[in-house]
């Protein structure tokens, strides 16, 4: 059970970590991703050795991948779009709302 | 009795037409309009005052009038018991002062259409003048003493209009000032006084406060006491400080001269012949309480009223603006009827001095007013009010001087002229009450007589003089009013006033007291032949010897007793540099200072923080974590 939750730590807090530094937007989405994915390894994880004869763990998995899935398509299309209107996905360059 | 609220809504209504379509009338429209509104309202207060003695006041079989309250609304309610009511109190007091007001009114209203012809803002005039008559009714039919307060302030507000008048002219605009403040000065004691008085009995009415020897007062306020007088007494003695202050009492008389800069007309109605009595009248109303509640104070008010009255009349002999030679003889007056005030007891023969006070009232209103439209008469010829400017008057304006003359006799208490009976009524009830009083009322009747004197002689006879125009008589309009004020002083004397206004409202007889009255004669005719021999002739040596000798005190005399100069002392030295100015330095450094720094801190913070909110999303995200991991590492410890 230990590696499944080292394996998930490290996933955790490098997708923490590239969503900090990341100034690309895709990185930064794909670190969301590592992050979210962490979090369904933990849940499967917990489900499987803590509780096997329940199955909510697994199913809330699998919900968190489908919710996951249609958070990056949005998150996609919206850097599209903002790729299209100002010409660039730094991060830290598209602060055109604060003023 | 219905259709007395006519006369207060007559007054109102035309001074609403005339304040706000005035301007769109012709002038002499709105004189004449005013003029007849207050005709009416005179008939109705004749009318009221005949049914109310005649018809149905006597309805008690004790034989005292009752009274009547034909008209009452529920204004103000605070709790079941403590209600502001507006209404129409008729009481022999009341209906009196109803006659006595609609009737100089009307005489100044006929007059102004005269005195006032051509003037600016002849239609504003007219307007203030109904405003004025509507509060000043209002306030003497008033049921209960909040009501009377409200009146009481419209009065203050009328005058300082009316004194203001010539608001092109500055003395005339610092005199509206300064009444409108002594006056408000002195009703900042009248409130407190209602609300001590309020506290205790837990009613305005004038009905539950008199009712049963003012039973209700003595028992509530039974055993309070502050600094070691009774509660009662602060009460009544705080209220009878705006009757001073109204009624123009030492020391807050000092408005009362400074209100002659309003047009004449104005002086006779308000300064001379009623509002100024409003203080006389709110003690009268509330006569049974000052008995038996708090007799101590109706001893001030006499003593009071005693010094006023003499040190008015000391100061009146050297005025030289003929207004103020009157504006002076008024305090005087109203003096003599509040020592009358304190110098009465309650019912029978023993409220003797209550029923003068009131005749004195009356009569003084009549031949008071007389007076200042004779002087009026006399200014509008000579456009003078110095004596100086004047004499000889006698040849050119025959009526004027009669009448002015009847008018003198009547304040120097001469019979058969009003004055007499009524000073001698007020003299005898101090006779058997306090000789001290007796003694000064005694010589300042001859004062008065002296001094009304010495302005008549300077106006009328002294040297011929050569005036740039010949002095005219007035026209007509002017003249009618002083004609009819004249027969009034004579006969109103003859009125056996005892018969209908006494303190407990029982009539009684009286009877003139020949010896008491021989002495009131004598002393007024000894003034009356001093004046003559020091003034007839003119500008005489015995005059100015008399002056030298007098030295200091004539000088002190003419300055008023330097009494204008004391208050101002006493506001710019004493209330503005001690009080005021480390208030102000208070206010603007403390509390301003305050406020402005707890700004200024507000700004320098938000403009320390506002860095944080960058837009810079990814720092957010580094605050957010570093956030969640301090309060792990906190749960964890923990």
């Amino acid at each position: 059970m230990e590696h499944y939750l080292i394996l998930s730590s490290i996933m955790f807090f490098t997708g923490i970590y590239g969503f900090i530094t990341r100034k690309n937007m895709l990185a930064v989405l794909i670190s969301i991703e590592l992050i979210l994915n962490s979090v369904e390894i933990n849940f499967s994880v917990f489900n499987r050795y803590l509780y096997p004869e329940g199955m909510e763990g697994m199913i809330f998995s699998l919900f968190g991948i489908a919710i996951s899935a249609a958070e990056t398509a949005v998150a996609i299309a919206i850097i599209i779009n903002i790729y299209r209107n100002l010409k660039d996905i730094n991060v830290r360059r598209i602060n055109k709302m604060k003023n | 009795m219905e259709f007395t609220l006519f006369i207060l809504a007559i007054p109102l209504a035309v001074f609403l037409v005339a304040g706000l379509a005035g301007s769109r009338m012709k002038p002499r429209a709105a004189g004449v309009m005013g003029t007849v509104g207050i005709g009416i309202a005179a008939v109705l207060s004749y009318t009221a005052a005949f049914f109310y003695f005649f018809k149905i006041g006597n309805g008690k079989t004790d034989g005292a009038f009752a009274d009547v309250v034909p008209f009452s609304v529920e204004w103000l309610r605070f709790t079941d018991k403590v209600h502001i009511d507006l209404g129409i109190l008729i009481d022999p007091i009341s209906v009196m002062m109803l006659v006595v007001i609609t009737t100089v009114s009307l005489m100044v209203h006929i007059y102004s259409l005269g005195y006032m012809e051509g003037e600016r803002g002849f239609q504003r005039y007219y307007a203030f003048l109904s405003l004025f008559s509507f509060s000043m009714l209002g306030l003497v039919v008033a049921t209960n003493i909040f009501q009377m307060y409200i009146f009481w302030e419209l009065v203050g507000v009328s005058s300082y209009l009316l004194i203001g008048f010539y608001y092109t002219k500055p003395q005339a605009v610092a005199a509206s000032k300064k009444a409108f403040i002594v006056t408000r000065f002195a009703d900042l004691g009248f409130l407190v006084g209602i609300l001590i008085l309020s506290f205790y009995t837990g009613t305005f009415d004038f009905g539950a406060l008199t009712a049963d020897n003012a039973l209700l007062v003595v028992n509530t306020t039974a055993g309070a006491s502050f600094l070691g007088l009774s509660v009662a007494t602060w009460a009544m003695a705080l209220i009878f400080m705006g009757g001073a202050g109204k009624s123009a009492m030492f020391p807050l008389h000092i408005w009362l001269p400074d209100a002659m800069e309003g047009p004449t007309p104005v002086s006779a109605l308000i300064h001379a012949a009623t509002m100024v009595v409003a203080g006389v009248y709110l003690v009268a109303r509330l006569f049974t309480v000052y008995v038996f509640a708090a007799p101590d104070v109706l001893v001030m008010i006499g003593y009071v009223g005693a010094f006023t009255a003499l040190f008015a009349a000391i100061i009146a002999i050297t005025q030289t603006d003929i207004k103020r030679v009157l504006a002076f003889s008024t305090i005087s007056q109203i003096a003599y009827m509040m020592v009358a005030l304190g110098v009465s007891g309650f019912g029978g023969h023993g409220g003797l001095g209550y029923m003068a006070s009131m005749f004195h009232l009356f009569t003084h209103a009549f031949f008071k007013a007389l007076l200042f439209l004779g002087a009026g008469s006399v200014i509008h010829t000579v456009h003078s009010n110095e004596m100086s400017a004047m004499g000889g008057l006698r040849r050119y304006m025959p009526v004027t001087h009669i009448t002015f003359l009847i008018a003198c006799l009547a304040i120097a208490g001469i019979p058969p002229f009003s004055g007499f009976f009524s000073k001698d009524e007020i003299l005898a009830a101090a006779f058997h009450h306090d000789k001290v009083l007796f003694a000064a009322l005694w010589i300042i009747a001859g004062l008065t007589a002296f001094y009304m004197f010495r302005l008549y002689f300077n106006i009328f006879w002294g040297k011929k003089r050569h005036y740039e125009h010949t002095p005219h008589e007035s026209p007509k309009i002017m003249l009618f009013p002083l004609l009819l004020l004249a027969l009034l002083s004579c006969v109103t004397g003859a009125i056996p006033f005892s018969n209908f206004i006494s303190g407990d409202n029982i009539p009684f007889d009286t009877h003139i007291e020949w010896g008491v009255a021989a002495s009131g004669i004598a002393i007024a005719v000894v003034g009356i032949l001093a004046a003559s021999s020091l003034y007839r002739k003119g500008d005489s040596h015995a005059v100015r010897h008399l002056i030298n000798s007098l030295g200091n005190f004539y000088q002190a005399t003419l300055h008023k007793f330097y009494l204008d100069e004391v208050w101002m002392f006493i506001t710019k030295s004493i209330v503005f540099k001690c009080v005021s100015t480390p208030i102000a330095w208070f206010d603007k450094h403390v509390v301003d200072g305050a406020m402005n720094r707890l700004g200024r801190g507000t700004q320098q913070l938000s403009s320390a923080i506002k860095g944080f909110q960058s837009g810079d999303v990814q720092f957010y995200a580094w605050v957010f974590i570093a956030g969640a991991l301090i309060v792990t590492a906190l749960a964890l410890v923990m």
